[in-house]
């Protein structure tokens, strides 16, 4: 397979949008879910390909498409190209794989949705927009997949506009990740600025080998701290952390897929692209992203462990696991960070699509306090949530279990964070035991008749279980540890880390120990009552009050100022006074036209009285 | 014996005057046409008077326009004044002021 298939990676999805956009209402259901499904199954099936020949070939390293010279401004030049290395292959394949099995999952869920083909429609375009950031051969190539897919995201998170909340949430998402646009604009710009090219290969030669020189310089160090403050914005980390839970009002496969397994994970596949950048940039790895990480991992988990909607909790789960992956990029962990990546858009892809399906079942019914016993009347949506929570928990043999430890040990030497990290790693255990327990265990006291859901969105189900069970041993040493060996490469040769048996042992005890506790906290659906600690959860530590004082009422304010003071008393006022001066003077002047005809006569005489006399006495 | 220039610039000068006061206090839409031929006749006069003491024939040129002109002027004008005579039964011209503002 040549390098030709890899623009069609991207077009594939694209084609299917465009052919559900214009025509999805002649396709009927039917037809629009094949074009749907079968586009995104085509690009997987491509990237499948074009990745068993990267690992075939170790001398066919880099296949850059060049499709055309797009900006050309003297000597600085900016193709549009797509480049097919080890770490785009991991996330084109994470986003087909994973985006083709919740498009299946779609079908089943959206069946009734009158919006059927508007709906595909989002899905494709945001499959295609991922691979063009993903793929990116440079800056503003990503650049453009960043917004086109922050775009689809506000579009499937509005899906259903007509809720008030659906489109406040959409609203929400898309000036958030304004902020750290603004952020990630300048940093492209300083970027292009102090390097004089925004290739990514350029980028890595020219800042290889000791930082060419530019090590720690200033500027490097401004621009990448804005970069990293975009990659806050779309990953969802503090402080701009607050879009991602109110994303949630989405479809929940959507959810599933844009705001847990893939976009959510673009700013860590952007530190991890930009890795010489960062690396050369000194303090900034350990000395913001790894804190910067590890606060919101700490900070998101503790707030899960109050939320009563079943798909907030798993939001601010995604919220946490983001900051693992930053904290493991900030100690220098980049291939734990991206075999975490890959494990949790397995197991959150899972554990979303497992509430979406007690959602279905129950009308839309997601309120843990409402929910309980469902393990009776949903034996396969609660097997599937299980291995999603005991592999986000940590629990072996699963996936969550490996990359996790990888990320402790990477974390080890850091001191508090690790101890952070390992904090953590007890509240996800706890906040993912409750979830499960409050939704599935106990007496069943769910209205009507709860059922596992139809085919279409079983399947997938299965597969995600089958991924999330086993998809660690990737990882794992004795088997050669394939993830590794892949991705390794791409920075130079990471190895799998000789396991620590100690470490594993704590790692594995601190999580059963979370489980634990979340079992006895919780069995027979009790709360405990914290007292002021609760209160403190619920109010997110106090950023939801913080951004309120710092940024929604002085924005209110402002725009009320801007609407009162300058808007009606000065633009329009203005406009009403010239409109005044017009008026009157109309009517003033319209008493001169009389109609008389001598009177214009003797007007017109008088004229040419007027300049005679002129003429004659000039 | 020969009549001076400027004695036919006088009698221009007089009928242009003629005709001007015309215009102005009479409201009879007729008597109106009739000042303003005088007074464009009066011009002709002028012209032709210049064009002779000046030995140019671009006076009387300009006088020969004056002539084609004033006839169609008088055709429209004629014809708006039987219409306005017909529909308001009048030609008093201070009773038609339509166009008041």
């Amino acid at each position: 397979m040549g390098a030709w298939a890899v623009p069609w990676v991207v077009a594939l999805p694209l084609a299917g949008a465009l052919v559900n956009g214009l025509w999805g209402g002649r396709l009927g259901r039917r037809g629009v879910s094949l074009v749907a499904c079968l586009s995104v199954l085509g690009a997987f099936l491509l990237s499948v390909a074009l990745t068993r020949d990267l690992v075939a070939s170790p001398g066919a390293e880099d296949r850059t498409v060049r499709l055309f010279e797009w900006i050309a401004v003297g000597d600085f030049r900016i193709p549009a190209a797509l480049v097919w290395d080890r770490l785009a292959a991991l996330l084109a394949l994470v986003v087909t794989g994973v985006g083709f099995l919740i498009h299946v999952y779609s079908v089943g869920y959206m069946a009734e949705d009158p919006d059927y083909s508007r709906y595909f429609t989002y899905l494709n375009l945001f499959v295609a927009s991922m691979l063009v950031l993903v793929l990116g051969a440079n800056l503003l190539v990503l650049f453009v997949g960043w917004e086109l897919v922050g775009l689809c995201s506000y579009l499937l998170i509005g899906f259903w506009f007509e809720r008030p909340a659906a489109a406040a949430a959409g609203r929400k998402a898309f000036v958030v990740n304004r902020v750290g646009d603004a952020a990630f604009v300048l940093g492209i710009l300083s970027t292009g600025s102090l390097l004089g090219t925004l290739d990514f290969r350029e980028m890595a030669r020219l800042l290889g080998e000791g930082g060419g020189g530019l090590r720690g310089h200033p500027a490097l160090v401004t621009s990448a701290l804005l970069l990293f403050a975009g990659a806050t914005g779309k990953s969802a980390q503090l402080p701009l952390y607050v879009w991602l839970p109110d994303a949630m009002e989405g479809p929940t496969p959507v959810s599933a897929l844009i705001h847990a397994a893939t976009m959510v994970t673009a700013g860590v596949f952007l530190v991890g692209r930009l890795w010489p950048l960062f690396e050369a940039a000194g303090p900034v790895l350990p000395w913001v992203v790894a804190p910067v990480g590890a606060a919101t991992a700490l900070f998101a988990a503790t707030v899960a462990v109050v939320q009563y909607d079943l798909k907030r909790v798993l939001a601010y789960s995604t919220i946490s696991q983001l900051g693992y992956m930053f904290l493991a990029l900030g100690v220098g962990g980049g291939t734990a960070a991206f075999f975490h990546l890959t494990t949790h858009a397995f197991f959150k892809a899972l554990l979303f699509l497992a509430a979406g399906s007690v959602m279905h079942a129950l009308h839309g019914q997601i309120d843990l306090r409402r929910l309980g016993g469902l393990w009776k009347s949903m034996p396969f949506t609660f097997l599937g949530f299980v291995v999603g929570a005991a592999s986000l928990s940590g629990i072996p043999p699963l996936s969550g279990f490996w990359s996790k430890e990888e990320i402790l040990h990477a974390a080890h030497g850091s001191g508090a964070l690790w101890l952070v990290a390992l904090g953590t790693s007890f509240v996800t255990a706890y906040y993912a035991t409750r979830a499960t327990v409050l939704a599935f265990l106990g007496d069943p006291h769910s209205p009507g008749r709860p059922h596992d859901p139809p085919a279409a969105m079983a399947w997938p189900l299965a597969g995600l279980v089958v991924l999330s069970a086993v998809g660690g041993f990737l990882g794992a040493k004795w088997l050669g540890a394939p993830f590794h060996a892949f991705l390794g490469p791409a920075w130079g040769g990471h190895e799998a880390p000789a396991p620590d048996l100690g470490a594993v042992a704590l790692a594995v005890a601190v999580a059963t120990a979370g489980v634990v506790a979340g079992w006895l906290a919780h069995r027979g659906r009790r709360e405990p009552q914290l007292g002021p600690v609760r209160r403190a959860l619920e109010a997110q530590w106090g950023v939801e009050a913080l951004y309120e004082a710092a940024v929604v009422r002085p924005g209110q304010a402002l725009a009320h100022l801007l609407s009162e003071a300058v808007d009606l008393r000065g633009v329009d006022r203005a406009a009403s006074a010239l409109a005044e001066v017009v008026v009157r003077a109309g009517s003033t002047i319209r008493t001169w036209q009389t109609g008389n005809v001598r009177q214009y006569a003797a007007g017109l005489l008088a004229g040419a009285v007027v300049l005679f006399a002129y003429w004659v006495l000039r | 014996m020969t009549v001076p220039a400027g004695a036919y610039l006088v009698l221009s000068a007089a009928l242009f005057t003629l005709g001007t006061v015309g215009v102005l206090v009479r409201r009879t839409a007729l008597v109106l046409f009739m000042s303003i031929e005088l007074m464009l006749n009066a011009v002709n006069l002028a012209f032709v008077t210049l064009a002779r003491v000046h030995g140019d024939l671009g006076g009387q040129l300009a006088a020969f326009f004056v002539l084609v002109v004033a006839a169609v002027e008088v055709v429209v004008g004629l014809s708006i004044l039987v219409h306005i005579f017909r529909t308001r039964d009048t030609v008093d011209v201070d009773e038609v002021d339509l166009l008041r503002g």
